[in-house]
Formats: structure tokens, C-alpha cells, sequence
């Protein structure tokens, strides 16, 4: 169980137009509709949240909340250790 | 059985979705192109007010002329790329007048700006770099960074801080570059370059300007925002396009580095893709000069700009940024944008319309691009033409200030 699932989880509320029940594994694209800008705007959101940099590069492999908080897990820990 | 394009069915939809009655944008065809601010579309004498011809050089009879004598002395093309058969005499003048024009700096001249972004972005920044782009960047820029290995960080558009926070993090010094442009060709808003490279050099970043939009627009000799700004000595690579004020085709990278000349071995879209004919060099080279020594041309298009702009404003339309060269006209329902763009196109104006994702915010945009070869008189046309279509469409429902 990740730490970050949980906190994701509100940052995600207030974007959730749709109004979709979300847990570890809705998907960004096809459960919430977010379009890539979408996408781009909240990962700016994340960064500031937990103050770590989450590159471009990861987005692809990013489908689900759950692995968003997997990746803001291993991010936050590798700033901290 | 699934089909290679089953994936752009949405985008199809999409599409369909707009409503266009008689006229789209994509079927628009300049029918006969009369001057740089008109041409006959769908029959009818149209101003342009979306082409990006900032100078209004596309028929400057100096352009004409020395395109047309390369054209008889060099053949129509180099059929070859710039490390191969396809470097003249002319693309090496044009590369040296560019640097000349930036201060005494180095110069690689592109086939088109789109390339002169890949193959600088895509090439400088390595596996362990890191590329660090305003949001609302260029698609060419975006996909420099998916071709490069570089890790990619993205910051809020045009804001200062919030980039300083993301090199904070970082923490990566010189291999950092960052990536911002000078004018944003949408909705039309500068840069707060100053402010950006002071963040940069408290980082020690690189900053690399794309001036394809703001080239012979800003600055004292038509630089760009580098020069109005004043931070020309502090920006390591500016890149542009002879697209837009040079009135033809290409784009250029200007650098200080002293490894610079290197790139013309490592980057493939400059390597691996043929030249610019003669003629395009040649009209672009009297361009770059005309642009540097000939500043009323910038005086007029900032004129005209300033008139649309007060004049839209006056109207009562919501526009995107203070007064630039780029006057985007906000509207707020989809549909509605796209029936005025098709009324102000039968009504002898063309505008570009730019809807989502091409735009920021999700924006709908009418989109005007100024020239200095626009007349007073077609200004103020262009003006009147839009605040009665949005009058009648009950855009407009205040009246006028």
C-alpha cells in the first residue's frame, strides 16, 4: 500500500468533473477523460505537493492513480535518501 | 479486423462535430495571392489578418529580386544535405549575416524553424541532462525533448518563480537547459525574459530563446525579445524561423559557445535532410538584412498592432494579451467561434481559428497576426467587420466604450 495513494486521491477531487469513484486503479485517460494537458497541469500539482520533480519522460507509463502514487513513492524517497 | 486508423476515430468525430456550414479552415485555399495583406479566397478579394507575415516582405522587390537571380545562377535546388553537396556560398552569407546580426555570434541555418528546434533541443541535451520547457512550448518543441534522452521537466507558463523552484529541486547546474520563447504565437503574450534569466543564471542553466514569432517584431536591430530585453550577452542559443518576418522558409541557431560548430556533425535533422534552394536563401538573406537596417517596417507593424488592438478592445472583446503583433480574440462558446470565423471569412476577413489543444487554458480563440504592408484603413475594417458579426451573434451585447 503506497503512502502518496491517499493524498493523490484529494489532489484529484476538485479535477474529477465526472465525478467518478477513484482508487489505486482508475485510469486518467479512459475513467476521469483527462486529456494529456489535463495530465500535464496536475503532475505540476503533484510536484508542488510533495516537492519533488516528476519528468515528462514518466508520463506514458503512468495510467492508473495507482501508478502515479508508485512513482511519487520511489521520487520522494530517492530526495530523501 | 482493427485498422491502423481506428485510433483517430475520436479525432474524426471531432472534427465532424464543428459544424462548419460552407468554409473550414483546412479546405481554405489562397486562390491568387495579391499583396501581402490580401488574396482572393473562395472567389472573393480577402485582407489577411492571420498569415504571420510580420514585415510584409513576402514581395519586397529586393527579396524578389536577389531570389530571382539565385534562382538563374544556382538552379531551383541543392538536392543535397548541408554536410554533403548542399552548403553554398549563400547559406554560409546568410549564417554569417544572422551572426553578425546577434552580435558577432555563430550561426547553423535549418531547412525549416520545426528542425532548427529539433535538432538544437534534441541534440544538446543528453541522457544525464535535463530539459526544463515553458508549458504552453511549441509543438516542436515538445517533440525535440520526446527525441532527445534528456530527463524532461515542464514549468508553469512565463512564470519566473515557479521555474526558479523547479531548478531548486533539480539541483543539476550546467546540464540544464531551459527552453522558453519569446512571443507565444497564440495568444500573443511576451516573455518576461529579464526575469527568466536572472533565475537562470542563479542556477547556472542555459537558456535557449525561440525568437520564431518575436524576429524582427522586437529589439533595436529586430533580434527579438532577447535584445528589447536587454539580455542578449546572457542567453546562450537563440533559434528562429525564416517563416514568419523573414517571408519565406528556414530557421537559424545562434550560439556563443566555442564548441558550437560541433552540432553540425550531431544533429540529424541538420545532417540528414537536403538544404534550402538558392532562391530561399538568397530572399532570406536580403530579408535579415533589410530587418536589421531598416527599422520602419517594425515602427508600422506596431502601429497597426496597437490600432487592432484598442480598436478590438474598444469593441468590447476579451483579448489575450497586451498589444503585440498576435491579437488573439477570446470567445467563449465553441461553436460560436467557429461560426464567426466562417462569417468574418465570407465577410472578406481571414483570421486563424485555434481551438483545443493547440491553444492553453482550453481556450477558442480567433487568431490575428498584424503586417506592416496593412493599410490604416484595413485595420480599421478588420475591426468593424468583427464587432458587427459579433453584434449580430449577440457576442457583443454591451455597447461599444
Amino acid at each position: 500500500m503506497s503512502n502518496a495513494l491517499d493524498e493523490i486521491i484529494t489532489l484529484i477531487a476538485p479535477h474529477n468533473r465526472k465525478g467518478v469513484a477513484v482508487a489505486a486503479a482508475t485510469t486518467f485517460a479512459t475513467d476521469l477523460e483527462w486529456d494529456s494537458l489535463t495530465v500535464m497541469d496536475f503532475v505540476a500539482e503533484m510536484e508542488d505537493h510533495f516537492d519533488i520533480i516528476i519528468p515528462l519522460n514518466l508520463l506514458p507509463d503512468l495510467e492508473t492513480v495507482g501508478q502515479v502514487a508508485d512513482a511519487v513513492n520511489e521520487l520522494t524517497e530517492k530526495k530523501n535518501g | 479486423m482493427a485498422d491502423l486508423f481506428d485510433k483517430f476515430d475520436p479525432m474524426i468525430q471531432a472534427r465532424e462535430a464543428l459544424g462548419f456550414e460552407d468554409a473550414s479552415p483546412i479546405d481554405v485555399v489562397m486562390e491568387e495571392i495579391i499583396s501581402p495583406t490580401e488574396a482572393v479566397i473562395r472567389g472573393e478579394r480577402t485582407i489577411l489578418a492571420g498569415t504571420n507575415n510580420y514585415l510584409g516582405l513576402t514581395f519586397d522587390p529586393r527579396c524578389i529580386r536577389a531570389a530571382h537571380e539565385a534562382l538563374d545562377a544556382a538552379g531551383t535546388g541543392t538536392t543535397g544535405s548541408r554536410v554533403l553537396n548542399g552548403t553554398y556560398t549563400g547559406h554560409k552569407a546568410l549564417e554569417a549575416a544572422l551572426g553578425k546580426l546577434y552580435g558577432g555570434q555563430q550561426c547553423m541555418v535549418f531547412s525549416t524553424g520545426f528542425l532548427a528546434n529539433l535538432a538544437s533541443i534534441g541534440t544538446l541535451a543528453g541522457k544525464d541532462d535535463f530539459i526544463v520547457i515553458d508549458a504552453d512550448s511549441h509543438a516542436s518543441i515538445y517533440d525535440a525533448c520526446k527525441m532527445s534522452d534528456a530527463t524532461i521537466v515542464r514549468f508553469k507558463h512565463n512564470d519566473p518563480d515557479d521555474l526558479d523552484k523547479r531548478l531548486r529541486r533539480l539541483d543539476a547546474g550546467g546540464r540544464v537547459l531551459v527552453v522558453v520563447e519569446g512571443l507565444y504565437s497564440m495568444l500573443g503574450d511576451k516573455a518576461p525574459m529579464k526575469e527568466l534569466v536572472e533565475v537562470k543564471n542563479r542556477h547556472g542553466a542555459a537558456l535557449m530563446v525561440d525568437e520564431a514569432h518575436s524576429i524582427g517584431v522586437f529589439g533595436e536591430t529586430g533580434c527579438g525579445v532577447v535584445q528589447e530585453a536587454g539580455v542578449m550577452d546572457d542567453v546562450e542559443f537563440v533559434v528562429g524561423t525564416f517563416s514568419k518576418s523573414v517571408g519565406t522558409i528556414g530557421g537559424y541557431c545562434v550560439s556563443r559557445h566555442p564548441k558550437f560548430d560541433i552540432l553540425r556533425l550531431a544533429a540529424r535533422p541538420y545532417m540528414f535532410t537536403a538544404s534550402l534552394p538558392p532562391s530561399v536563401v538568397a530572399s532570406a538573406l536580403k530579408a535579415v538584412e533589410i530587418l536589421g537596417a531598416e527599422p520602419q517596417h517594425r515602427e508600422k507593424l506596431w502601429r497597426n498592432a496597437r490600432q487592432l488592438h484598442e480598436g478590438l478592445c474598444r469593441a468590447g472583446f476579451d483579448l489575450g494579451a497586451p498589444a503585440s503583433p498576435v491579437v488573439a480574440v477570446k470567445i467563449a462558446e465553441r461553436d460560436m467561434t467557429v461560426r464567426l470565423w466562417e462569417q468574418l471569412l465570407k465577410n472578406g476577413v481571414y483570421v486563424n481559428l485555434a481551438m483545443p489543444p493547440a491553444t492553453p487554458q482550453g481556450l477558442n480563440l480567433l487568431r490575428c497576426s498584424l503586417s506592416a504592408a496593412h493599410t490604416e484603413e484595413q485595420v480599421a475594417t478588420i475591426v468593424s467587420t468583427f464587432e458587427r458579426l459579433a453584434r449580430s451573434n449577440s457576442v457583443l451585447t454591451k455597447p461599444a466604450a
